[in-house]
């Protein structure tokens, strides 16, 4: 014990022993907060970590119970159109009423089964041809000039200066039978009557993959830039041609940056809603749109919220698999 | 070292006319933009060699390899591996293979894949490759971690996964970047006997670039001395240490008290220069071909200075001054003394008596000698 711990504090902050930061922290109320936090294993980065988490709490997980809680009522002719779950029978009891219908519903009737698939079905090959298009593009940013690299990177982030719907309705005006496309070629003589492009599948993967890309270029990107060329020069070094290396060592380093912009894309696109209202057809059955009927067009709020808890599971658990696999795999 | 190498040194080819380099630079100049990184370097490097290549940062011994690896294009000049014209050759079909300055581990890969890469580019049949990379794996005494990835290894044994994987291959040269730069200097001495025995008993031709002049000291046949971007002086450990030919090298290479000088006379078997520096005339036993009234410089190891403090017969190669600063290291001490001129002379000197009391000591006025035989005739 050193004799310096028992001057009295001003005499201590004169001479200068110590920060004054440590001071104050040495103080009596911070004192007990510091050691209480302490108690409790909370530190410095703990504090940090938990910001966020708190946000999350607040926003997400509040949202969803409420969501959770329409999902297990029924649908009455209200205000708002659903029963309330916990109710006061008699002035004396309290019920609790669970109606699991709504989830019994969506396995009975197989529109929103097909729904489902086909929005999986959907997601899934719009994530390819992201990740076909995208990692092109990021690997050439990634390999480009730093100047050239800020343009392209400019480019790549550009789109999303302008509203999201903007863009879509952008697409009918080049997709319809009168459009961009169609005049042109039609101007050109390639063909005689318009290609019939709107409200079919293919508009639908247009405005997906083209509103998603940046979510996928983006991570790849940041993943390739990050790569060690060296890496590259000692496959070359050891016999390795510049193609097997590629597939020897770039990609299977990528493969998280691949990933995370897979996730990126699919997980939005399964739930997507304002690109096959627009751009889809009548026979474009996807789960956004199932939802949105449900709640806007038939007033069913249960069945909705039924919908969304499912398509939330859906997503969530196979993620929540995938991530428990690559853990063990790193460890 | 000098007795492990002596076998190695006898044969010199470097000395024999006959005697073919196995690999040729010739002339080979690189310019990044307009700076040039690596100017007219020409240099024959003989089969078996262990060469150093050591200069300061940035003087473009990296350069120079990446170019000998086909990582970088020439500007100009000629690379010769074995008799073949190495310019255009992708790194791919080059016989030589290069252990990175960072390793350059795959990430993704076992020790063992990382070893057996470039043997699967060779289309070499996968029982053999399970045999060279045991063997390698011996060699470089970690087989308990074949299984390992490159983040779960310690810097060293990264290192040794580097130098197996670089050696598996058999190359005809094998190229190291500051290959011990990162380890530690007990494990980097350790490391350093092992590489003179993996190239002793593989019989490949090594080129260790380095700008640590003790290691390459210890490792090398020759060392090639550089400085911004050219060669200035080739020759063993020996050479470059007792007979260094430029004020450069001596003064990079060990330390060393360097006279400014006047020649005032060169006969066949001597040369005797003025030296207002020193305040004594240099005494060299051989001659030189200058010119006299030629500016000179004279270097003298402070090993080979002996001080004294009584006045030693003769008046060449003594020169007189006060001690200034004594550093003691146990079994030498360092003096630094202040001659009249004012210059610092460095001078170590063995600690023969054990009672300090005898010893030269701070503010002491010394005379320093030296043997005609000890300083080096600079002219440039
Ligand atoms: N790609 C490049 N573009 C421009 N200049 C370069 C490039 N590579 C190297 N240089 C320059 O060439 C010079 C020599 O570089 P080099 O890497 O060969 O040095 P070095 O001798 O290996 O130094 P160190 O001991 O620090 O590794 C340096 O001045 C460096 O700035
Ligand atoms: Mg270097």
């Amino acid at each position: 014990m050193s004799r310096k711990a028992y001057l009295p504090l001003g005499e201590r902050i004169t001479k200068g022993a110590e920060p004054l930061s440590r001071v104050v922290w040495g103080l009596p109320p911070m004192r007990w907060f510091r050691i209480a936090a302490h108690r409790m294993g909370i530190q410095g980065r703990t504090g940090v970590i938990a910001l966020p988490y708190l946000w999350l709490l607040l926003f997400f997980l509040v949202p969803f119970i409420f969501v959770l809680k329409i999902s297990l009522a029924e649908a009455a002719i209200a205000m708002p159109p659903y029963s309330a779950l916990i109710e006061w029978a008699e002035d004396t009891y309290l019920t609790v009423r669970v109606n699991v219908a709504n989830f019994l519903f969506l396995i009975e009737d197989d529109l929103y089964w097909k729904a489902y698939l086909n929005s999986a079905k959907v997601a899934l090959i719009s994530t390819i041809l992201c990740l076909l298009i995208g990692y092109p593009m990021a690997y050439g940013m990634a390999r480009a000039t730093s100047a050239t690299r800020n343009v392209m990177l400019m480019l790549v982030i550009l789109p999303f200066w302008t509203s999201f719907l903007l863009r879509v309705y952008a697409w009918i005006g080049i997709l319809k039978n009168n459009g961009l496309i169609n005049n042109i070629l039609l101007s050109v003589g390639i063909i005689d009557e318009p290609i019939v492009m709107m409200q079919t599948n293919f508009a639908v993967y247009i405005g997906i993959v083209y509103s998603y890309l940046p979510f996928m270029i983006l991570p790849l990107y940041a993943n390739l830039e990050r790569m060690d060329m060296t890496l590259l020069e000692a496959a070359a070094d050891l016999g390795c041609r510049p193609t097997k290396a590629f597939f020897t060592i770039t990609l299977p380093l990528s493969i998280p940056g691949i990933i995370a912009g897979s996730l990126l894309v699919f997980i939005p696109a399964v739930g997507e809603f304002v690109i096959p209202a627009l751009l889809g057809g009548p026979d474009t059955l996807m789960i956004g749109r199932v939802l949105w009927d449900e709640f806007f067009a038939n007033r069913d709020w249960p069945v909705a919220s039924a919908v969304a808890i499912a398509v939330l599971l859906l997503l969530v658990i196979p993620i929540m698999f995938f991530q428990r696999s690559q853990m063990k795999e790193a460890s | 070292m000098a007795e492990a190498r002596s076998g190695v040194q006898t044969l010199e080819p470097w000395n024999d006319p006959d005697a073919k380099p196995y690999i040729r630079i010739q002339n080979v100049s690189k310019k990044f933009g307009d700076f040039v990184a690596v100017n007219n370097v020409s240099l024959d490097i003989y089969q078996n060699e262990l060469f150093c290549l050591l200069g300061g940062s940035g003087c473009g011994k990296s350069t120079l390899l990446r170019m000998l690896a086909g990582f970088e294009n020439l500007t100009n000049g000629n690379i010769f591996i074995d008799g073949v014209d190495m310019v255009g050759i992708p790194p791919y079909d080059r016989p030589a293979n290069m252990m990175f300055q960072s390793y350059a581990l795959f990430p993704h890969m076992t020790v063992e894949g990382n070893i057996a890469f470039g043997l699967k580019q060779d289309r070499v049949p996968k029982t053999e490759i399970n045999k060279r990379v045991k063997e390698m794996l011996d060699l470089v005494q970690l087989g308990p971690f074949a299984k390992r990835r490159p983040h779960q290894l310690s810097g060293g044994q990264r290192q040794r996964v580097a130098l197996a994987r670089a050696l598996v291959k058999q190359p005809k040269v094998l190229l190291l970047d500051e290959p011990l730069g990162a380890l530690d200097k007990k494990l980097r001495e350790e490391t350093q006997f092992e590489l003179v025995n993996i190239q002793e008993g593989s019989g490949v031709t090594f080129i260790v670039v380095t700008h640590d002049q003790e290691e390459a000291m210890t490792l090398s046949t020759r060392i090639g001395v550089m400085d911004k971007g050219e060669i200035v002086q080739v020759g063993t450990p020996t050479e470059i240490y007792e007979y260094p030919d430029s004020r450069f090298v001596a003064d990079f290479i060990g330390s060393v008290n360097m006279f400014e000088g006047r020649i005032i006379e060169d006969e066949a078997d001597h040369v005797r220069i003025a030296s207002d520096e020193a305040g004594c005339n240099l005494f060299i036993d051989h001659g030189l071909s200058t010119t006299p009234g030629a500016k000179v410089w004279v270097a003298v190891r402070p090993e080979k200075i002996s001080l004294s403090r009584e006045k030693p017969n003769g008046e060449e190669n003594c020169t007189t001054g006060r001690v200034d600063e004594i550093a003691y290291l146990g079994n030498l001490s360092v003096y630094r003394v202040e001659l009249e001129s004012g210059k610092q002379m460095r001078v170590t000197m063995p600690n023969l008596v054990r009672d300090a009391a005898e010893r030269i000591t701070w503010d002491e006025r010394v005379y320093a000698t030296w043997q005609p035989s000890s300083g080096v005739v600079l002219t440039r």
